[in-house]
């Protein structure tokens, strides 16, 4: 929610002195807001005008950070309740637990393995949470050095005893681990903790008011990095608090909801905590913990994230480029499709179904399906012959025939006058194609 | 600190359904929230989940899912019994036979096995249509009049055949369901035709059609979270309830059917192939959907356990 010009003026010293290079005060406010100016351009302004503006203008939900280096977490930075609004901007952090009961090495193994290729990129999970289930410090400490021995993962330390994380932090503080959790009995505790290590620190209430009070006094302590959890396990009552703790920091900008959220699942039927993740994925949860390293039940998690969080504006393209699918040899067929990361899966899926080794030439659409991309002009037989030229596909094969798609049939004509290369019409939906290897091809 | 909960007040709700006779009616819809969120307002009917039944044996299904209907495949009356013991709460049987490509099945002979699954089972029904719209349009006239008095749902009801569904659906008195492609316009226009038809708006189900998992489920989350938001908004013509083809879609994804040997780190596959289904489903109530056809009934075991759970209050 950006502040207007006027909100802005009504802040400033109202001296029309021209030292901000503006005309008048007014002029200054609407240049800040149109975001072509800052407030530091102004050398008169008050402090107290200069926090209040600052607060205003800062995101309803703070940005954290965990972990360090190249598997950093970042989480927070939303602005909007339905992706359809703009977009969600920080992909739920997937996280495993494993407590220091059980061998921490082996399970931590098996967390490093839960990398999967989706539309061509690597996603995997993205933190370790180590609980203090023994209840012993000297213990706990052990499990997060095993931890941090044999993971990159960032690590969630979760122990409510200072004591017992105060020991531990020793061992991995320098990570930036997240500390989990500060309670109405031990914030003081945490939130030194959090401030000597400078660590993320998760604010765990018995319900959402008690979590609003603990958020609001661990920031007054001096902790800006926080994590909220409002104490509620049932994916019911999850629901309802993530919904208001969301729509309190953006529409009401609540502040001490201004923070992303942790969500613990604890159903015991793995089907059933899987569902409880899924809820909390779609619904504003910025950190999921879940106790599975099952790759079988982390995949959809991992899947559903990516397509919730994927920007409905800029759909996902892979690179135009030759791409073989098994080993093609020179009798191999060559399909035409466009760089739309799901059309171009569904071809290469269906062509694999086929058992059929084959080359695809996915034409650079800015992302979009066939359909749309003929529709605007983007799948046409310039672009096609432009690929086939640019790809080194005639150095492939030994000959010249070119499947296309079957809804874009029209362009057939066309295409084989200025490539030169014959065009079989291929199905509609990509789903007959090996149905139509089988008949017109071998 | 008492947090001041905010509760958003809309001036309208989603279309209430009713489908069945009777004791065995099933009312649809009527929700005056977002999904479950029952402290701001009512939802008042049960998601209901539904099994689907095919008039030949479908091809391609992996192992996990075909043991689940072991010795009815090729018996529609049998299998929909099967459904019916397993706890679904509609039958959703598919003509498939009645494609060209497949027995080409005439209209009278796919609505004799309607027919027969109809008087076989308890729950009410859908029927679908082999998706060849003029083949569909044909076939679903004849259903509509063979099921007459049993108030069933028929689709699917497209741009290009839906006046003759719609007619045979306004006189035998039948739901219909009217499916468009992910598009939230196209969806209020099929349900603005059908109403000017005089279809009454309280027998119009929508279905933007929605992708698995991993296959497009963005898109109609999207278009399903709106139409919600539409409906709640007080548009008359968005506020439909939504069915969702969740079996359809997830069996054909490569993650249900490929087996482990294949894909070492995707883990097994009977276990995947049923989050797959759950997760696609679970994801898409979020959005709003409040029909959800199903193929694995262990799939339709653990949503049961899941919907129920989220049905409890969670009011402040």
């Amino acid at each position: 929610m950006g502040l207007t010009g006027l909100d802005i003026f009504k802040q400033l010293p109202k001296t029309n002195c021209k030292d901000c290079g503006q005309a008048t005060c007014l002029a200054f406010a609407m240049q800040i807001a149109a975001g072509k100016a800052g407030l530091d351009g102004c050398p008169h302004v008050s402090s107290a005008a200069k926090e209040a503006l600052e607060a205003a203008s800062a995101p309803p939900v703070a940005l954290v950070k965990i972990g360090t280096g190249e598997k950093e977490i970042q989480l927070g930075n939303e602005t909007v309740l339905f992706r359809h609004d703009k977009r969600f901007e920080h992909p739920t952090a997937i996280t495993i637990s494993v407590n220091d009961t059980e061998d921490v090495a082996a399970k931590v193994q098996a967390v490093n393995k839960l990398v999967f290729d989706r539309v061509g990129m690597l996603f995997s999970v993205n933190m370790v949470a180590v609980i203090n289930a023994s209840g012993d410090a000297a213990k706990f400490a052990d499990a997060v050095k095993t931890a941090q021995e044999n993971t990159e993962f960032p690590l969630a330390l979760c122990t409510e005893d200072a004591a017992a994380m105060g020991a531990a932090l020793e061992v991995a503080g320098s990570k930036k681990p997240l500390i989990y959790a500060a309670t109405a009995a031990n914030y003081e505790a945490m939130a030194e903790l959090a401030k000597k290590y400078e660590c993320p620190l998760a604010v765990k209430g018995a319900d959402i008011n008690e979590l609003a009070d603990l958020s609001e006094k661990v920031s007054a302590l001096g902790c800006k990095q926080l994590i909220l959890d409002s104490g509620a396990r049932e994916v019911n009552k999850m629901l309802a608090d993530q919904t208001q703790i969301r729509r309190l920091a953006i529409n009401k900008r609540f502040r001490p909801f201004g923070y992303p959220t942790i969500a613990i699942v604890t159903s015991e039927d793995p089907v059933q905590a899987v569902l409880d993740a899924s809820v909390y994925i779609s619904k504003y949860a910025g950190v999921v913990v879940l106790s599975t390293a099952d790759p079988a039940e982390i995949l959809p998690l991992i899947t559903l994230r990516l397509n919730i969080y994927t920007d409905p504006q800029k759909p996902i393209a892979v690179e135009s480029k030759l791409y073989a699918v098994g080993e093609p040899g020179p009798d191999a067929p060559v399909f035409v499709t466009t760089n739309f990361s799901l059309t171009y899966f569904c071809v290469q899926g269906d062509v694999e179904a086929a058992r059929i080794p084959a080359y695809i030439l996915p034409v650079d659409s800015d992302g979009t399906s066939v359909l749309t991309a003929w529709a605007a002009g983007k799948l046409t037989p310039d672009s096609i012959t432009e690929l086939i030229k640019k790809s080194g596909i005639e150095d492939k094969v030994n000959h010249k025939k070119l499947i296309l798609p079957g809804g874009v049939a029209v362009l057939s004509g066309k295409l084989a006058e200025i490539s030169g290369w014959e065009v079989l019409v291929g199905p509609y939906d990509s789903g007959g194609i090996p149905s139509f290897l089988k008949q017109r091809w071998v | 600190m008492a947090v001041n909960i905010v509760k958003d007040s809309y001036k309208s709700k989603v279309v209430e359904i009713t489908v069945g006779t009777e004791a065995n009616a099933i009312k649809i819809g009527g929700d005056s929230t977002l999904p479950f969120l029952h402290f701001e307002g009512e939802m008042p009917n049960k998601q209901v989940l539904c099994l689907e039944v095919f008039d030949m044996v479908p091809e391609g299904w992996p192992e996990n899912l075909t043991a689940a209907y072991e010795g009815v495949m090729s018996d529609p009356v049998a299998w929909a019994k099967k459904c019916v013991e397993y706890g679904a709460d509609m039958v959703a049987l598919r003509l498939m036979s009645a494609h060209p490509d497949n027995s080409d099945t005439s209209p009278e002979d796919a609505a004799k096995t309607a027919k027969a699954v109809a008087d076989a089972i308890s729950v009410p029904m859908i029927v679908v249509g082999c998706g060849v719209e003029e083949k569909d349009a044909k076939v679903l006239e004849a259903v509509a009049e063979a099921l007459a008095g049993k108030t069933c749902i028929l689709g699917n009801a497209t741009n290009e055949n839906f006046k003759s569904i719609t007619g045979a659906c306004m006189v035998y008195g039948h739901s219909v369901v009217s499916q468009s492609p992910l598009d939230i316009n196209l969806a209020k226009q099929m349900n603005i035709l059908m109403t000017e038809m005089g279809l009454p708006n309280e027998r119009i189900v929508m279905d933007p059609l929605s992708g698995a998992v991993g296959y497009g489920i963005e898109y109609a989350y999207s278009i399903m979270e709106r139409a919600r938001l539409g409906a709640l908004m007080g548009d008359k013509m968005l506020g439909n309830p939504v069915i969702a083809y969740v079996g359809q879609e997830t069996w054909k994804a490569k993650e249900s059917k490929a087996s482990v040997e294949e894909f070492p780190e995707w883990g097994e596959q009977a276990k995947r192939s049923i989050l797959w289904e759950v997760v696609t489903a679970c994801t898409l109530a979020q959005a709003g959907a409040a029909i959800f056809v199903l193929r694995h009934p262990e799939s339709l075991k653990q949503l049961r356990v899941h919907f129920a759970k989220m049905m409890e209050s969670n009011a402040y």
